[in-house]
């Protein structure tokens, strides 16, 4: 059956972080917020960012998606949590190649790491990185 | 309907395909059909045979190409009986033709204070250009409800259409709901107020008999790739009166009749609206996939649909935690059908399908104020053609089984 090859791409931790999402919600105290959407599905990402010292220190994201888009938003808060402004533009740049299937440091990605599967599944690129995308946007769009 | 008995499957040479490890099963024909072999061979005829210009050459090439260029026009005239081969205008779509109604019949008769009544199921191709020229005219845009099955609401659509109303423009069949809107008496009553009717046919033309003169619709729109032609070409048709009336909306070769330095006087109908080549390839291959219909026929295409409908529509009903968008009584529901899985983004489901090798759509299929009327995001959405079998419905409906097993009980 051709569903098994799905398996790459919604591996059960995937499925764990859309069911439920990790940093779900919004930030009263938000220094930076984007809302992202992806046009051709209507897709919807608002992102709450608070950044004290070029370094993240809140997170939040809320809106609606497919299974791939919201776990990779919940796989990509845990992952910048804590983590210096640049460092997590990084991330979003190792995010970004990984998806397109080239060579990346995935190791610093933690559980998003696992979303290099989506790469075999072209249509559904964009719902991966909608998230990255929102954040890199959030982190250039101050409050 | 069953893949043996199917007499037209077999000239879809697409269809005979593989894709991730499945048999394909191409349910997304509201997006584009396929192509007939047929038609395949004689845009390679044309090419090969005789490619020229059109209207401007006297060599024999030329000729050639004009004629049939222009016999493809009487093909589309009779095919949906206009009185004229005239009011038959080649564009390069559904989207193209409604965007020429709205800057060229719309700019010149819509005043600040008139009204313009849509409804809320229209494709986004049947609502920006009158939102547009609303707001840059100052008119006032209306949407007229749907009733609980989906369809345009004909009480609702009395007490919007009034004497203020100048344009009423609706899609005959939806390309998300399935339903066959009631456009001949939408004209009756846009007529009762002195407005014109526009009907936007992308959906119901290459499934349906279509009779404008039936209707008395001023304007259709319908696209070519979506009835077997070739992307880039699709129809305006309108009474010869008021295209008559309109100025044209796009300048160059081809529309004009004489140019002088300072003024210009334009050529006559249809030309008037066909400003530089036209899709010549295409308006021919469109005449001749009016050819491969005329011959099955619309009648039986229709009925044909609708015994697949008949057979698909209660099987999708029964598929616990599936939601049906659009009447529930196959006799009122077409060939376009729109569903979401309980807890599923539709995304994930036409992965699923895909993986299955079936073909859907899934997103908001360019109609987000549909969607937000609905009180949903986006849907999945299986649309079929003549060429599709119970076979192909079966496959579909056991595949959505699967993919929600799938993603209920976690990966394999």
């Amino acid at each position: 059956m051709a569903l098994s090859k799905m398996d790459n791409l919604y591996r059960q931790v995937i499925l764990d972080h859309s069911a439920h999402p990790h940093h779900h919600g919004e930030l009263s105290d938000s220094t930076n917020q984007i809302e992202l959407k992806n046009p051709t599905c209507g897709d919807v990402l608002q992102l709450d960012v608070k950044v004290q010292d070029n370094k993240i220190v809140d997170i939040a994201f809320s809106g609606y998606g497919c299974t791939i888009s919201q776990a990779s938003a919940s796989m990509m808060t845990d992952a910048v949590m804590n983590k210096d402004i640049s460092v997590a533009e990084d991330m979003v740049e190792d995010f970004s190649d990984m998806i397109l299937g080239e060579k990346s440091d995935t190791d610093i990605l933690q559980d998003a790491a696992i979303l290099k599967g989506v790469s075999q599944f072209p249509a559904r690129i964009k719902c991966a990185t909608l998230a990255w995308k929102a954040l890199h946007k959030a982190l250039n769009n101050k409050q | 309907m069953d893949n043996k008995s199917n007499p037209w499957k077999k000239d879809f040479p697409i269809l005979d395909q593989v894709v991730n490890d499945e048999q394909l099963v191409y349910l997304d024909n509201a997006a584009t059909t396929q192509k007939p072999q047929q038609i395949i061979d004689d845009i390679t005829a044309f090419y090969q045979q005789d490619n020229a210009n059109v209207h401007r050459g006297v060599h024999t090439l030329a000729e050639r190409s004009t004629e049939k260029f222009e016999a493809a026009r009487e093909k589309i005239q009779k095919f949906i009986k206009a009185k004229h081969s005239d009011e038959i205008i080649y564009t390069k779509g559904t989207t193209d033709a409604l965007n020429i109604i709205a800057r060229s019949y719309g700019e010149a008769n819509i005043q600040a204070g008139d009204e313009i009544v849509i409804s809320y199921l229209e494709h986004h191709s049947n609502l920006i250009p009158w939102q547009q020229l609303a707001l840059k005219k100052h008119a006032t845009l209306k949407y007229i409800e749907l009733d609980d099955d989906g369809f345009v609401d004909l009480e609702d659509a009395k007490k919007k259409i009034t004497d203020k109303t100048k344009i009423v423009s609706i899609a005959h069949v939806s390309n998300v709901l399935g339903v066959v809107n009631p456009v001949k008496k939408l004209a009756a009553l846009a007529h009762q107020h002195g407005a014109v009717m526009v009907v936007d046919g992308a959906q119901s033309v290459p499934h349906m008999p279509v009779d404008v003169q039936d209707l008395d619709c001023d304007f259709l729109a319908f696209s070519g790739h979506k009835m077997l032609g070739p992307t880039g070409i699709g129809v305006l048709y309108g009474k010869e009166d008021l295209l008559n009336a309109m100025p044209p909306v796009d300048f160059g070769g081809e529309m004009i009749s004489f140019v002088h330095l300072y003024d210009t006087s334009w050529n006559d109908l249809p030309w008037k609206f066909e400003a530089g080549t036209p899709n010549i390839a295409g308006a021919i291959a469109l005449g001749h996939a009016v050819d491969y219909l005329t011959n099955i026929g619309m009648d039986n295409i229709l009925n044909y649909e609708n015994q697949l409908v008949d057979y698909v529509l209660p099987k999708l009903l029964d598929i616990e935690d599936l939601t049906v968008y659009g009447p529930h009584d196959p006799k009122k529901h077409s060939s376009v059908i729109s569903f979401n899985l309980k807890d599923l983004h539709p995304h994930d489901l036409a992965t699923g399908l895909d993986m299955e090798g079936v073909a859907v759509r899934a997103g908001h299929h360019c109609a987000q104020p549909l969607m937000e009327y609905l009180g949903v995001s986006a849907t999945a959405r299986a649309s079929f053609y003549f060429y599709n079998t119970k076979e192909d419905a079966d496959t579909l409906v056991n595949s959505i089984v699967a993919t929600k097993e799938f993603f209920q009980n976690g990966t394999i």
